[in-house]
């Protein structure tokens, strides 16, 4: 499935799961639980970390949180 | 007292909230048991004493750093000293989902709450419409306080509802708290509240469309975190903050040394002669004045920063740099105190609040006294001028400035390996490094709130760090100032007494009485003591003196010689100690001031620990004396090691 840190810049993309670690309650706190819709606003220089729109603020992470996100893209309703 | 107490997200304006409420009555205290800073302030409403506690902005009452940790103990401890009677939780009104769930962690507590629905101009400006009587009949046991913080609106409200609320008794908890260890539980926990609270909100928000949602925010974002100009804006700020500490700080402090000094002067000729006035004179106003002296450092310092802070910046900065800072086991966030201590490591330490992993703040704080800091601008200065010939290299440097250059580049490369050998040790620690930073819109600073962190933290630096400077000074005076036996005032009665009348000669014959003195006190045998020890290092006795003494502040280092070599220290040019030290010859003839043992002298200054205010600020910091003896003894031996290298390459 794929992961948060390959998401397209700019697309909504649905939230599908989070990898089980020690991370996963504090990324679940952040807002990002699952069916939360998120976009990827942009990336730091290096690529690393990214910034997140997580409706109604921008939260960043770095690539390794990144990868502990499932995505699915935004099916239209 | 009633105890109130503040919870919220970071960026909810909370800290705004407690600096309304209490002002200038706060004060800085310790949660029992952690390091974390405890601020409480007190308030007086309708003849009702208050006690107000800000906690650490969370996500959630289950720590996810050390910092955390204090927010979970209080309130699952009905006996706990800051068990309050009434919890106030401020939440940011754009972002009330997020928000929730730490509220409705601990509304489920029992005990009896405020909810602040703070920011909501923002709120209305993104289109946001709350129904409070709504969200009121799904929390009724809260009250919920509108207010903007900002604009200042709302802390009536607040006092009100504060006032209205402190007859109200705990009520049974409406979920149990799960254990710390049991995260599947606490992620199942936080799933069903937040379906929960998407259910509250579906009812009592209403978002309409508007056009220019966030729109500066993300136009400067777009220059401000770019890959050339983010950096460019970034270090042009820096030299600019860097820049302005240097330059502004030098006239106040300029100041206060002279203020000082002549003060001193004064109680020694009005004050009758004895003990107790050189007590005064010598050892308490100078060691008063070594405290003051700081402060328009760490003012300006932190009047800048709280800035950067307050706009949102700051996040950027952090956001930009810290992959370039991961490899050396620091953070983004790291960058920052590191580039102040190449002003002063004081502000730089205290800076470091800001990074929640214990290990990257203390690697931080370890490595940061190696970056090279303005008091030892006298020193290079003087080392240099000493053994480095005045020519130019490459047909444009100047080969004492490219000197004075690589000296920083020095400390900067020596502070990023230790930190290196530093993340080898904490790699076995348990703590996850985790980034997760909310970058909050830009928005102007609160004046009010900068103010008070400037207050804060000085108040910090001259009351928990003043008291450890001033009794360390009081001891080296008292080395330097007595000595064994009388064996000082023999020995300086054997100098040849002055000619009367001539002003000249007396004060040469002053200046050798010192001279003599300070070798013949506690100090200066201490300092013959080492001879054997720093030989290897090219260093003789007097050296020695000169280095034990520099521990109260680096620069002592030279005024120590101009007492040692009997030089009338001229204030600023030290060209007469400079000749007097180029004579100086061993018992073989040549110099003792070669160029190998004047390299290993900048080489010992750039990584010494000859900073006693470091030490006080890094204890104050850790709350515990194992760090600055950590990296006291790490940077002694860097500095002997490093010293022993370069004098035997160069001689």
């Amino acid at each position: 499935m794929q992961t948060l840190d390959k998401a397209t810049l700019g697309k909504q993309i649905t939230i599908a799961s989070i990898t089980e670690s020690d991370l996963k309650p504090r990324l679940l706190e952040m807002g990002l639980y699952e069916g939360k819709i998120v976009k990827v606003l942009f990336r730091a220089p290096f690529g690393d970390p990214i910034a997140v729109d997580v409706d109604g603020y921008v939260l960043s992470m770095r690539l390794d949180e990144a990868r502990m996100v499932q995505i699915t893209d935004l099916v239209q309703a | 007292m009633k105890k109130v107490a503040l919870f919220g997200n970071p960026n909810t304006g909370k800290s705004s909230i407690f600096n309304r409420l209490t002002g200038l009555n706060q004060r800085v205290g310790n949660f029992p048991g952690v390091t974390v800073d405890k601020q409480y302030g007190t308030l007086k409403i309708h003849d009702q004493q208050l006690s107000i506690v800000d906690f650490p902005g969370t996500y959630s009452i289950y720590p996810r750093s050390e910092d955390e940790q204090v927010v979970y103990d209080v309130l699952n401890n009905a006996s706990h000293a800051d068990f309050p009677e009434i919890a106030v939780v401020v939440t940011d009104a754009s972002n009330l989902e997020r928000n929730l769930l730490l509220f409705t962690q601990i509304y489920d507590t029992g005990i009896p709450t405020i909810l602040v629905l703070n920011m909501t101009d923002i709120a209305a400006k993104n289109g946001i419409r709350i129904d409070i009587n709504k969200l009121q009949s799904h929390f009724p046991e809260t009250l919920i306080v509108r207010s903007n913080a900002r604009i200042g609106t709302g802390k009536n409200e607040l006092l009100e509802a504060i006032i209205s609320k402190s007859g109200a008794k705990k009520s049974e908890a409406k979920s149990a708290p799960i254990s710390l260890g049991d995260l599947t539980a606490q992620s199942a926990d936080t799933a069903k509240r937040f379906e929960k609270i998407g259910a509250i909100l579906k009812e009592v928000t209403r978002t309409e469309a508007v056009k220019e949602k966030n729109y500066s925010t993300s136009r400067l974002d777009r220059i401000l975190v770019h890959p050339v100009f983010g950096y460019l804006i970034f270090f042009s700020i820096l030299l600019l903050i860097f820049q302005s500490v240097f330059t502004f700080a030098s006239y106040p402090m300029d100041l206060i040394d002279a203020g000082f000094s002549s003060l001193s002067e004064f109680t020694s000729a009005n004050l009758p002669e004895g003990l107790l006035t050189r007590l005064l004179s010598e050892g308490i106003i100078p060691g008063i004045g070594g405290v003051v002296i700081f402060i328009p450092q760490i003012a300006l310092l932190f009047f800048l920063l709280a800035i950067l802070e307050e706009t949102g910046y700051m996040a950027r900065v952090v956001f930009i740099m810290d992959k370039l800072m991961r490899p050396f086991g620091l953070n983004g966030k790291s960058v920052v105190p590191l580039i102040s201590s190449a002003a002063c490591a004081i502000p730089g330490v205290m800076a470091t609040r800001t990074i929640h992993s214990r290990a990257e703040r203390l690697t931080t704080i370890l490595v940061a006294p190696l970056m090279s800091c303005s008091a030892r601008i006298p020193v290079y200065t003087l080392l240099i001028a000493l053994v480095i010939p005045e020519r130019t290299v490459l047909g444009v440097f100047n080969l004492q400035g490219l000197v004075l250059f690589a000296m920083y580049a020095l400390g900067l490369t020596a502070a990023l390996l230790v930190a290196l050998v530093i993340k080898q040790f904490f790699k076995r620690g348990k703590e996850r490094s985790v980034f997760l930073l909310e970058l909050p819109a830009y928005k102007a600073p609160r004046w009010g709130n900068v103010g008070l962190e400037v207050w804060q933290k000085v108040k910090i630096f001259v009351t928990d760090a003043g008291k450890i400077i001033l009794a360390i000074s009081i001891i080296l005076w008292a080395l330097a100032s007595f000595g064994p036996g009388n064996k000082m005032e023999s020995e300086a009665a054997r100098i040849e007494k002055p000619v009367e009348g001539n002003e000249v000669s007396q004060e040469a014959y002053n200046e050798k009485v010192a001279s003599v003195k300070l070798e013949n006190s506690y100090i200066g045998i201490l300092g013959k003591g080492i001879e054997p020890v720093i030989r290897p290092l090219g260093y003789d006795w007097k050296i020695g003196i000169s280095l034990l003494t520099s521990f109260a502040a680096r620069e002592v280092f030279v005024g120590s010689l101009a007492t040692i070599y009997s030089v009338h220290q001229e204030d600023e040019e030290p060209k007469l100690l400079i000749e007097k030290m180029r004579s100086e010859k061993r018992a073989d003839g040549t110099p003792v001031y070669s160029l190998a043992t004047g390299a290993s002298l900048l080489v010992f200054y750039a990584f010494a620990m000859q900073c006693m205010a470091t030490l006080a600020i890094v204890k104050r910091e850790t709350k515990s004396w194992k760090w600055p003896l950590i990296q006291l003894a790490y940077m002694g031996v860097l500095a002997y090691l490093g010293a022993l290298i370069t004098y035997q390459i160069f001689s």
